[in-house]
């Protein structure tokens, strides 16, 4: 059976060339991350067929898109997709209801009253239907141009940087709605951001781009807990863990959740026990003791095993911890590394300095 | 006041002006929008050739109409294979050399706002399934609207405003070319300051208003001022 999403494009703009070769899962969310200009949104205009790549191939869920060898490429207005931008590039000459019908008239299976009804809800833009775009604020805007994506019931949602144009008060009013999509929504969607907290809470399935490359790509934890990534060399090293909350100690205002592999004391999340979430820790946020460290104001110490070393970068290096069935990334010195003499396979201790909670 | 022969120059300009308008959206919307959207290298000899009646005398315009379109003109012998005969001194004539003198005044305005437009709408809607034509209708004309409103009004306004061309290629034939630039110019000719007054005044009236209506309405400021 081929895989849901089959992506292959070849473009050369002299200065630029993106050259990339995916295969993606049919479900959940697909983060296209990188820095500005590795060709993460290049890639997603490619799949939405705005850019056309001279050489290409793109096949979602047994349909072709673009075959260059056959020398077939679909129009983007043919395509069942659903695409979100930047900007959140509403008609200005339409109401937000105007806008919602805009897509909804042009095709052919109709969206029934309780979808339309349901996805208002899920993007809490009901009140706004007579109102202008330009009578809305930027995340209200960006909000009714994921409802108007949506609404076509596309067979794909692409979204490039759809947080990017908003102010960090705006981002978290949006980013629930975000997550909330990923619980309700059957079909595959594509995301590109260059925001590490964006990625790592929204991201099932991580590509990592660099000058129009896939550098890698896997699951997210898997992902990011490689060696290879450029995100070692960035000093943004990070690992995400699934965990469950199963105590409050509202006296300490700290929360302890359970991950595969023991426990970790966080700062207090308002959510119900039992709540999964999703745990940040960054490689630089993590030190190694050889013995268990007494005395100390740290509250996570996790005992580990070593499973690999990076190669040094200017006298940094990154360990990669095995910790139950998760994987730790610490950011050390190469010195230290020397005087502690870490090799693969010795235990020692991991102690976290922070975390950051992600949904 | 006015006499009949005034009202009927007066008439006939309007139907020039009409005609013209309309021939001159129907030609000028796909070159404006060819304009805005090419990278042609073609596009500058184009934008060139199309603002020429702003800068040439109507007179030179109305000339070299004349021999094109006269017996001998490459035009000329289309239109009479085809069994039009000749347009100088017809009123389709007119017409055709209205169209030209007054296309930038169309093509310009149009121009502009469709560069302003820009490519996003054109691509939020090729993701919301509105084939390029589709798109040009529901999301383009709606959005150019206040450059179609300047387009008209000044397409019209120029053509009504002409005399050198119609000089040239139309002459002064009652009731068939003779528009009111030209009736004006017939009256000073006889020393007929009155009848001469009456036209020039309902000309200078007609243009007033319609220009205050265009810069009352239209919120964000008119492309006049672009155009010189």
């Amino acid at each position: 059976m081929s895989p849901p999403i089959t992506a292959r494009f070849l473009l050369d703009y002299g200065d630029f060339t993106l050259n990339v070769d995916l295969q993606l899962p049919g479900t959940g969310i697909t983060v296209l991350f990188g820095h500005s200009g590795s060709g993460k949104t290049t890639l997603l205009r490619c799949i939405a067929g705005l850019q056309h790549a001279s050489q290409g191939f793109l096949e979602i869920n047994g349909v072709i898109w673009q075959d260059s060898h056959r020398k077939l490429f679909m129009p983007p207005h043919k395509r069942a997709l659903g695409y979100v931008f930047q900007e959140a590039n509403l008609f200005s000459h339409l109401t937000v209801e105007g806008n919602l019908q805009f897509g909804l008239k042009r095709i052919e299976k109709k969206t029934d009253a309780i979808a339309f009804q349901e996805i208002l809800e899920l993007l809490g833009i009901n009140h706004l239907l007579k109102r202008m775009p330009s009578r809305l604020s930027g995340g209200e805007q960006q909000r009714v141009a994921i409802a108007r994506a949506l609404l076509l019931k596309p067979e794909i949602l692409l979204l490039d940087e759809p947080l990017a144009a908003l102010d960090l008060k705006r981002k978290r009013e949006i980013l629930p709605f975000l997550t909330n999509l990923h619980q309700h929504l059957a079909i595959p969607v594509i995301y590109v951001t260059h925001s590490q907290q964006e990625m790592a809470q929204l991201a099932d399935t991580l590509v990592i781009l660099k000058d129009g490359q896939t550098v890698v790509s896997g699951p997210l934890s898997e992902t990011l807990s490689r060696l290879d990534t450029p995100l070692i060399q960035d000093y943004e090293a990070n690992t995400v863990w699934p965990a469950t909350i199963i105590e409050h100690e509202s006296g300490y205002y700290l929360t302890r959740v359970d991950f595969h592999g023991g426990t970790l004391s966080l700062p207090l999340i308002t959510a119900a026990i039992n709540t999964p979430i999703r745990v940040q820790i960054y490689a630089r946020d993590v030190s190694i003791t050889l013995d268990s460290p007494t005395n100390t104001s740290i509250l996570n110490v996790l005992s580990a095993n070593i499973i690999g070393l990076s190669d040094n970068h200017r006298g940094q290096m990154v360990v990669q911890l095995q910790i139950g069935k998760q994987i730790l990334l610490a950011h050390i010195t190469l010195k230290s590394s020397l005087i502690l003499n870490l090799k693969i396979g010795l235990a020692v201790y991991a102690q976290i300095k922070g975390t950051s909670i992600l949904n | 006041m006015l006499s009949n022969t005034d009202l009927q120059t007066l008439f006939l300009t309007f139907k020039v002006a009409s005609f013209a308008t309309f021939l001159m959206l129907l030609l000028g919307t796909p070159l404006a929008w060819w304009l805005a959207r090419t990278r042609s290298a073609w596009k500058g000899v184009i934008n060139a050739v199309v603002s020429l009646p702003l800068v040439l005398p109507p007179t030179v315009l109305g000339f070299y109409l004349l021999i094109l379109m006269g017996p001998t003109g490459t035009i000329g012998q289309i239109t009479h294979w085809l069994g039009l005969g000749t347009l100088p001194f017809t009123f389709a004539g007119l017409v055709v050399a209205s169209v030209l003198y007054s296309l930038p005044f169309v093509v310009q305005p149009l121009q502009t706002a469709f560069a302003s437009i820009g490519e996003q709408p054109l691509e939020a809607a090729a993701t919301l399934r509105a084939s390029p034509l589709d798109t040009f209708f529901s999301v383009i004309v709606p959005m150019a609207k206040p450059g179609f409103l300047t387009a008209t009004i000044l397409g019209f306004t120029h053509t009504v405003g002409e005399f050198g061309v119609v000089l040239m290629i139309g002459g002064n034939i009652p009731d068939k070319t003779r528009v009111v630039s030209v009736q004006i110019y017939n009256h000073v000719e006889a020393l007929e300051y009155t009848e001469a007054h009456w036209l020039a005044g309902y000309l200078l009236a007609f243009s007033f208003i319609v220009l205050l209506l265009l810069y009352t309405t239209l919120k964000t400021q008119p492309v006049t001022h672009q155009l010189k």
